[in-house]
């Protein structure tokens, strides 16, 4: 591997970014909190988007950030504050049998793990030299080759705004 | 960097959020679980991108941006019409279709 080849500050960033993510992520399922662990979320979708930033995917940071962090989270709080959920520790957040859960989550990461491994064991992914890609390529592709799955996303779109609005409505 | 600095991030985010889905009880807690592994899913497809040199996977990763916000909406939606007419989002209480 030539010196050029190790890449420090990407990897750095890389190494923090994702003990934050991993970090924040077990909050999000651990949590006893309803509101904390919508704030841990959070932090897991602006990790994701430094990340994206990483991967050279600007305009898909950008996305993250105005959807997930924006739009979504205050959909969650919302869903939290309509359901009047208990504001502060609730303990009842987990099923019966919520152990289970662990060995099925470890036995599925070992698989992947190791696919991973096995499968992709040490190919390159150079950030460096990564060109930017530019929103104009972007939505080239969006509204030329894949404007079908576009359309669709849009029917889904109008779909769930109406659905959403049918099954929230009181009468 | 190796591509599966990235890919085992996105499989270990993966999974913690297949864990949070198995061991939530309240509604709201298994959707955030679902955004979990959503995200995870598009960092995979942004470092492919990034490995293969194009851009599908970007387009990709907006059309599931898009999809999750639609799944939330109604999710959340619906959620809050189990609240209404149970007073109670606890999954393991729905049990009128014997599952």
């Amino acid at each position: 591997m030539l010196a050029s080849d190790i890449v420090v500050a990407q990897n750095v960033a890389f190494g923090i970014i994702a003990a934050v993510m991993v970090l924040f992520a077990l909050r999000v399922v651990s949590s006893s909190n309803v509101v904390h662990a919508a704030l841990s979320l959070v932090m897991v979708m602006a990790g994701a988007a430094a990340l994206y930033i990483l991967l050279a995917a600007e305009f898909v940071a950008v996305t993250q950030v105005l959807v997930y962090i924006g739009a979504v989270m205050v959909l969650f709080l919302f869903g939290v504050m309509l359901t009047r959920a208990k504001l502060g520790r609730d303990a009842d957040l987990n099923n019966k049998n919520w152990a289970a859960g662990i060995p099925v989550a470890l036995l599925l990461l070992g698989v992947m793990v190791y696919v991973l491994i096995d499968g992709l064991g040490d190919d390159k992914l150079d950030v460096t030299s990564g060109t930017a890609a530019s929103t104009a390529a972007i939505s080239d592709l969006i509204f030329s080759p894949y404007i079908l799955p576009f359309w669709a996303l849009s029917f889904v779109l109008l779909a769930a705004v109406i659905g959403a609005i049918v099954l929230a409505r009181k009468d | 960097m190796l591509v599966n600095q990235f890919l085992i991030l996105g499989a270990v985010l993966f999974c913690i959020g297949v864990y949070g889905v198995l061991a939530r009880k309240n509604a709201v807690m298994v959707l955030m679980s679902i955004e979990l592994i959503l995200n995870s899913v598009n960092i995979n497809l942004l470092a492919f991108d990034l490995m293969n040199g194009g851009l599908e996977g970007s387009v990709f990763a907006l059309y599931i941006i898009g999809i999750a916000a639609a799944e939330v909406g109604v999710g959340l939606a619906m959620v809050l019409l189990i609240y209404r007419n149970k007073k109670s989002i606890a999954l393991d209480e729905l049990s009128e279709m014997k599952g």
